[in-house]
Parts: C-alpha cells; structure tokens; sequence
C-alpha cells in the first residue's frame, strides 16, 4: 500500500523557485504536543479549513487521559490527527505521512504506537537541541537520531524562535504558526484560515485574534522559504451545502432538532463536550440542559421531565451508564419515553475515559436486572450522530420506551462533513397532550398483538393513574398475581417485535454473497468499508455489513450471513485468542456482537478484535482479511 | 376557602371537589400507621384548595410512606427507592403548571437518597416534599435506619444501634438555598394540617419532617411524647403557627420563634429530648432553580428552524466558495 502511494506521487508543477508541488489522493497529518500547546485547535482548524476547500477530510483528537501530564512525556501526546483526501472520508486511516510535533517525547510516542509511516516527514521543534538543560538535550539528539536512522524525514524546526518575533509567549502561539506552516505544505486557502481563527477566537479581544493571524502569516511564510516539499491534495468540489463537525456537537444538534425540551446530565468523558455545545445554544431553542448531582439524578430527571410531557434526553459514557441502570429498568416498566445516548469509552471501571471501545454493547442489551427490553442503535457516522436522534425521539415516544443510543470516543471527537440538514417539522415532538382522556382508556391499554398503548400524561382530565415500578396491570394497578405478571412483560415484550417490523433489512456493502463477510456495528464502519474496498480491489470476494439497529435486529440479516461461507465480526472490544494456551472453544468468550449473532441465528460468526483503545484501522483490517482469506483458501487445499 | 381560578369560566361551572374526591386505593397501611395522618392532612389540603385532580402529581421514592400516591386519585408516581426528588424536580422544571408533591421515608431522603436531598434544598425548586420518618425501615421488615435512635435493637443491630441518628433537621438548615423547614408529629393533624398548607403556599422547596409512628416495629418509640405533651415544643409565630384555646390548654410548652431566624432554628433543632413541632424557617426571596433556569424562548417549530439554520451556519461549508476554488486552478 505504502509503495503504491509513494509511486502515485508524481511532481506536477514547479513554481519559478525549488517549490515542488506533488499531488497526492490522501494525507494523514498529525499535530502533536504537550497538553495545553493548542496542537488540538491547530489540527482542528487545519481539518475544518481543508472540508471548507472541498477535500474529504476526518479528524480525531489524540487525547491523554490527565489534563496536564507531564510536559515532554511519552505518553502524553495531545493533538489531532488529520486525514484529508480528494475523496469522501469515512474514517481515520492508517499510519501518518506528515507529522508537526512540539517536542520529541510526545513524537516518540507515537513513533512507538506504531502510527506513523516508515517515511514520514517530521516537522520538530528544535528548541530542545540547545536547551540549557543538558539532560533535554541528549534526550533530544537521541530520538533526533533514532528517527533519522530509522529512515524518518526529520525537519528541525525553530518554532518558538520565530513564534517569538511576534509574540512574548511562544509556547501559547505556536500552534497558528505550525497552522501556517501546514496551510503553505498543503495549499490552504490563507484568507480561508484567517476567518477560521477569527470565527474560533471570536470570544477573545482583537488583539489575540491579530496576533493569531500573525502568527499564521509567520508560519505560512517560513514555509514557503525554507521547505523544498509541498503537496497538492485536489479538492472533490462541493455540490450541495455542507456541515463540518464533530460526532459530539452533531448530537447536540440533533437534540435541539427533535423538540426534545430537557436533556439532563452529568459530567464524564467523553460525552460532556456535547452538553457543552447544548449549553451554550439550548436555551435559544426553548431548551434546557441540567447539570444534575450525579448520573443516577440526571436519568431521573430526564425520566420525570419525560413522562409529565415531551421525551427526554440524557447523555453519558460507560460508568454513567452503569449508574443508570435501575432508572432504565423503570422507564422500561412504567413506559417512560427516554432517550440515553452512551458516548462509550474503555471500560470496566474508570479504564480508558477518553479512548474508544465498542464494549458496552451486550450491557446495553441486557442491562437492568429481570426482563427489560429497550431499544439499541449505534451511530457509525457523524451524519448518523445527528439524524440518530430525532429517530430515538420517535421511537421512544412511539413505542414507549428507552431508547439507547451507542456512539463512542471516535466519533465525539472527530470531525466529518455531511450534506446541511434540511429541517423538517415532522422531527419534532407533537405538543404535549392535554385534551381529556376518552373514557375506559387505560394507562396501559395494551394492544394484544403489538403491546402498544396510549400513553396519558399529567394534566389530561380524567386520566389520573398512579405509576409505579411495580408489577401492574392495564389500569397501572399493582398486580402481583402470576398472570397479571406474564401479561405485563408479554406486552412490554411484543413492542420490540412491533418495532422490528418496521426495520429494513440493512445493505451489503459489496456483493450479497460470498467467501466472507465482515460484520460490524457503530464507527468502524468508514475503516472496515475501506477495507472491503481495498481487498476487492484485488478480487478478493468479501463483503460487509454494518447494523445500526442491535436490537432488535432487522429481519432478513440471517439470510444474508448464510451466503458467506464465513463470518468475522470486527469490533473494537476483547475477544479470547486461540493463541491463549488455555482457551478452547468451549470457554472461548467471543466479542459483544459475535456473541448476539451466534445466539440468535445459530451462525457461526467468528471475532477479529481488540481493545488497543484506538479507532481501527483500515489497513489493520485489511491485512486480516487477506491472511483470513489466505488461511480460508489452505483449508480448502 | 376555594382558591383556584375563579375567574376561569370553565371552573365556575364545575363541582367542587370533596375530600373523598381524593381518595384513591383503600390505604394498605396498617392499623395505627401514622402515615394514614398525613395522607388525611394533605387530601384535606387538596380539597381546601380545590386542587384539579389532573395538575395534581404526588411522586414517591420506596418503602410503606411511597404507596402514598396509590391513594390520591390525582396523578401519582412511585418510582424507585431514594429517586422521589430529581423525578419530580424533573417533573417540575418541564411542566411549571403541575402541583408537584414529594413523599419519602426517612430510609428514602437520608440515606439512599442523600446526594438528591442535600441538592434539592440548593436547588429550591417549588416542590412540597414531606418526609415520613418512623426511624426505621418497615417494609423491609425492621432494619435500622439513618434516623434512629442510639441503641436501637433491630434486625440488622440485634445488639443496638451503633450511631448516634443523622438530625435530618439541622442537615437541611445547614444547606445553601434552604427556604422552608418544617417539622411536624402526625398525631397533632391539626398542627400538620396547618404545616402543610404553609409549606404548599411558600414559594421554593418546602421541607417537612413529619415524626411519624410505626405501631407495627416500634410501638411505644414516640410515647414519651405522646405521653407527655410537654416534650413537645410548638413553635407559634404570626408567620408560622397559631393554637387555638383549645391546643394551647394541652400543648403549653410553646416559643414563639421568627421563622426568619435561622440560627434559633438550628439551635432549636438540636435541643435533647424535645420534639419542635412548627415553621423553623421560611424565606421567600430564595431564588428558585426552575423558576432561573427556564427559557425565555417559547418554544416552536419556526424558531427551532431558524435557530438551526443559525447553528449549520456557523459550521457550514458553502458551495459557492468551493466552486471558486475549482475555478481558480
């Protein structure tokens, strides 16, 4: 792949000095630094000024887990991550072509996580070379001429030096400079990231967004000097009005389009940063947006607010979810409307706050202690953040229960253009119901082959009921009798059928049949279709499949794991290895979807997993293809 | 005595509401069970202020005190054991119109659900919650609660209980934001009655203790008190509690306390052997969460569009502009 590339390369102009200008499909860019250097907002900004040009682009940030680890420390690389391509872009890609780091370590880091090109260019800062710290120095000239030797394409860059002809803070600007730096590498439109860092310092005096800008020039400047590399990623063009955003703020945004009124919430990565957005906009929209006392608070008042009117909203990540459990038991009991959108990170316990995990998904099944059936749907795109919550409003309401909502720490954070919605009223919540309740309606009126009823909300005349988490009957009557019971979990059962029949048979991303077919859920669809991609390219007969509804399942799914003679779920969550000495297949534990597929279609679906705590790579995928598939034709032999 | 919208067509016309209007489910309390006192005070409450049936929500956490709602026949919630306040809170803030009531037990307020009491008091939302508190947990058959006495023999502390009982009173006086503190004996329903209709017209987070009899676990707990009306402390004020002649031949041992005197109520609270029966303290002018917090915006599908297009704007990426970029190689 790495050699195609590089073959694809080709110099397609030369300006009247050394400028080479090399047109490429595709970069990966990353921008790392210490916490708190900016390397986030730079990458960030980067990423939104190339959507704005009309490249593909998707960006994620490289987070640590601490707000301020240590400065130059290995494993505490703060940034972003950029792909940008003359294509649409449905994911992070693989290993980097172009890395801008503010000191070695983090850039070690990296180097050792295995995320960077065997050739990758490096933009260092070279301030730490003659730092009066002689430890920092060697250090320096360690990783300086172990990248060298490795075969890396290392530029010294004296960053804060130039950042301090502008500045009296260096270390707090040079994040536009190495803005600058990468708009001249990569052709940006300069005007374009002049009104970016005036739009994203809005909230700041003229005086920091001048000196942003000047800085930015800088950057611009000493490139188109001193580097002999330019590339030139065509644009695909933009036909209809776009968005660019990230999965978080994409969520909020869907909140305050579905007319839900109230979400409710408590602080925990990675889902805060879209209660952030919702904060500084909801109360525009008729909103509000409670930061509760603690999780279990913030369902409940996203529970009361729901069932005295519209659906609520309540968001959170893995150990929220967990604290929520016995108010999701209640909403499926007393069928309560709700919609919980689990941001979800490595887990159990605190484990990885702010990378990503796919590992919450059976919890999300079958959590909540006795019979508790609820929605589940996973968001795979950014696109799909947004639209997925008006369709959780509707459902929740319609079917009267919760709805969760699985994305994860890849999709909150990175950044994706899609087609500008078009708003359209039938999103919102009808007005609250406030007419007389007709007579002999009850609060469960269930009908006996859906399980659907009524639901009557407080300040409807003649509705009065009392509501209880208790077994009940039709009237909302506790009813402890052995019938009364069945009857109650049947209905409360049937409405998941119910909602089943609604849902198409999802599409096969290549052919409908086949040697194998890889099945996934939530955001590594971009990375697994890209693989698929790839590997057909080479004739290999591999399809997949992407769910977004994990329960139910729409119907049609078993007939199309049946046309493949085999089946990998690729997920981002553990799954034992054979390599185990003492796993075998009788204790073998599969990943989470693998598990539900070998349930219910008796298929025998295989796992292709791991819990690195990264987004998953195309190219990782589809080496696993080509060796499965290699293994697949053995056998055969 | 009615209240309610008297200038509203609609209502003229209609019946007024009895007390048996009220009245759901026959209570399941035991004989003697204190809890049946308050239910009266509070349907009694209901009728004096010819509250509609369908704006009326009573939401109770876990325990005996948490059937309450099964006998209104308003709208009632019985959710889940110590989660009575941010469900209602919740209730609140979505719909201002609802007359929201929270019933909990002492189990239900001070100890698995402290984290929610200790903020509903910061929060001061118009919430009229009532504490039923027998000290110690009845539904579950005789555990040991945050608010009994030292030395208690339970099931749980065969041999005594090990900690002095968590003053649920002084607690909530200590809060920020705290607006109303009551405490009452469910056996004086006159007095109750009287606490109860103060709490419902003070605008914020109306606490009330109500001291409340389990004849079933702990019989004779109360009957020092009941014994000996002296041990009873009625707080009287012209913004708080009156006895008629008649009560004040029976309760004598009375104070008259400012509910507007914070650190008398405190001190009062904390007095040995004594039960205070009256308003502690009232203040209006405590800033209501639900009252800060709601939108200015009404809500609509005109505005929810044009605030939208607001939104995309800011991330928008404009097609024009792409062109010119094409044009321009």
């Amino acid at each position: 792949m790495d050699e195609k590339e590089t073959a694809a390369e080709e110099v397609v102009y030369q300006e009247e000095k050394v400028k080479n200008i090399v047109r490429v499909k595709e970069q990966v860019v990353e921008v790392v630094s210490d916490s708190g250097e900016g390397a986030q907002k730079c990458g960030q900004l980067f990423g939104t000024i190339s959507a704005k040009m009309g490249n593909g682009i998707w960006t994620v940030e490289i987070i640590p887990a601490e707000i301020q680890p240590p400065p130059r420390n290995v494993a505490g690389a703060s940034g972003n991550r950029i792909r940008i391509g003359s294509f649409k872009i449905t994911n992070a890609g693989d290993e980097a072509d172009l890395v801008v780091a503010f000191n070695e370590q983090v850039l070690l880091g990296r180097v050792d996580s295995g995320n960077l090109k065997p050739n990758c260019i490096i933009l260092l800062e070279n301030k730490w070379g003659n730092h009066p710290d002689e430890t920092i120095q060697k250090e320096y000239k360690a990783v300086y001429e172990r990248l060298i030797n490795e075969g890396f394409r290392v530029y010294e860059i004296p960053m804060e030096e130039e950042c301090l002809k502008i500045v009296s803070d260096p270390q707090r600007g040079k994040n536009m400079f190495a803005l600058g730096l990468l708009c001249n590498i990569y052709q940006r439109d300069v005007q374009l990231a002049r009104e970016e860092i005036e739009f994203t310092f809005r909230k700041k005096s003229q005086k920091v967004i001048d000196a942003n800008i000047q800085l930015l020039e800088a950057g611009n400047e000493w490139a188109d000097q001193n580097l002999d590399f330019h590339f030139e990623i065509p644009t695909a063009g933009i036909h209809d009005p776009q968005v660019v955003m990230n999965g978080n703020v994409a969520i909020a945004l869907g909140i305050a389009s579905s007319g839900m009124e109230i979400c409710a919430m408590y602080p925990i990565t990675p889902a805060t940063s879209a209660s952030h957005y919702l904060s500084e906009i909801f109360e525009n929209f008729g909103g509000v947006v409670h930061q509760a006392e603690d999780e279990i608070a913030a369902c409940a008042f996203a529970i009361g607010a729901s069932y005295a009117g519209k659906c609520a909203i309540t968001i959170t990540s893995g150990p929220g979810m967990s604290l929520k459990t016995e108010l999701v038991g209640l909403a499926v009991m007393a069928e309560i409307p709700l919609v919980i959108v689990n941001v979800q990170r490595g887990g159990p316990s605190t484990g990885l706050p702010t990378k990503v995990e796919q590992g919450d998904l059976l919890a999300a099944l079958f959590s909540a202690h006795g019979d508790a059936p609820k929605v589940v749907m996973a968001t795979s795109t950014i696109e799909d953040c947004f639209y997925s919550i008006v369709t959780a409003r509707k459902i929740a309401e319609t079917f009267r229960m919760p709805v969760i909502v699985l994305t994860d720490a890849n999709l909150a954070t990175g950044q994706q253009p899609y087609p500008r919605p078009k708003f359209n009223k039938a999103w919102l919540s009808p007005p609250i119901d406030q007419s007389p309740v007709p007579k002999g309606l009850k609060p469960y009126d269930w009908n006996p082959k859906t399980g659907l009823s009524r639901r009557i909300i407080p300040g409807q005349p003649n509705g009065m009921f009392t509501l209880t988490g208790l077994a009940h009957d039709k009237n909302s009557k506790v009813a402890y009798d052995p019938w009364a019971n069945q009857e109650g979990v049947r209905h409360r059962s049937l409405k998941l059928a119910a909602f089943q029949k609604t849902l198409k048979t999802p599409k096969v991303f290549g052919d409908p049949e086949g040697d194998l077919l890889i099945l996934g859920w939530g955001s590594t669809k971009g990375a697994i279709e890209e693989a698929i991609q790839r590997v057909r390219e080479d004739g290999l007969n591999v399809s997949s499949l992407h769910l977004r509804f994990l329960q139910p399942m729409a119907s049609g799914i078993k007939e199309i794991l049946q046309r493949f003679n085999k089946v990998i779920c690729v997920e981002i969550n553990y799954s034992d290895s054979f390599e185990d000495e003492i796993i075998r297949e009788d204790n073998r534990r599969y990943s989470n979807l693998a598990w539900l597929i070998r349930a219910r279609y008796l298929i025998d679906a295989d796992s292709w997993s791991n819990v690195h705590g990264q987004p998953m790579k195309p190219g990782a995928i589809e080496k696993m293809i080509r060796k499965k598939m290699s293994d697949l034709s053995q056998e055969r032999d | 005595m009615s209240q309610f919208n008297q200038d509203c067509v609609i209502d003229i016309d209609r019946e007024q509401f009895t007390l048996e209007d009220y009245q759901g489910s026959e209570p399941r309390w035991c004989p003697g069970c204190g809890d049946n006192s308050i239910l009266t005070s509070v349907q009694r409450l209901c009728r004096d202020y010819q509250l509609p049936l369908e704006k009326t929500v009573f939401v109770s956490g876990i325990g005996c005190s948490s059937r309450f709602p099964h006998y209104m026949s308003t709208y009632g919630f019985h959710g889940l054991h110590g989660r009575a306040l941010p469900i209602a809170e919740g209730i609140k803030m979505h719909r201002p119109d609802l007359n929201v009531f929270v019933n909990m037990g002492d189990g239900d307020c001070c100890s698995i659900g402290t984290a929610h009491w200790i903020h509903a008091i910061r929060y001061n939302m118009n919430l009229v919650a009532i504490v039923h508190d027998n000290e110690i947990y009845g539904l579950t058959k005789m555990q040991v609660s945050p608010t009994s006495p030292l030395g208690l023999r339970t099931s749980t502390t065969p041999y005594g209980a090990y900690l002095k009982p968590l003053n649920m009173l002084s607690t909530t006086l200590g809060v920020t934001n705290v607006s109303f503190v009551a405490n009452a004996v469910e056996w004086i329903p006159n007095l109750l009655y009287d606490i109860i209709r103060q709490a419902f017209e003070h605008k914020g987070f109306s606490f009330i203790r109500v001291v409340q009899r389990c004849p079933h676990y702990l019989p004779s707990l109360f009957d020092p008190f009941l014994t000996t009306p002296d041990n009873i402390l009625v707080l009287t004020h012209e913004n708080g509690l009156q006895l008629n002649e008649a009560m004040s031949r029976v309760y004598k041992h009375t104070e008259e306390h400012d509910p507007l005197n914070i650190d008398r109520a405190r001190e009062i609270v904390g007095l040995e052997g004594k039960i205070p029966v009256g308003v502690l303290y009232r203040n209006d002018d405590i800033p209501c969460y639900d009252e800060i917090r709601r939108s200015n915006t009404v809500f609509s599908p005109e505005k929810i569009e044009s605030e939208l297009n607001e939104e995309f704007d800011k991330f928008a990426i404009n097609p024009v502009q792409a062109e010119v970029e094409e044009g321009e190689k």
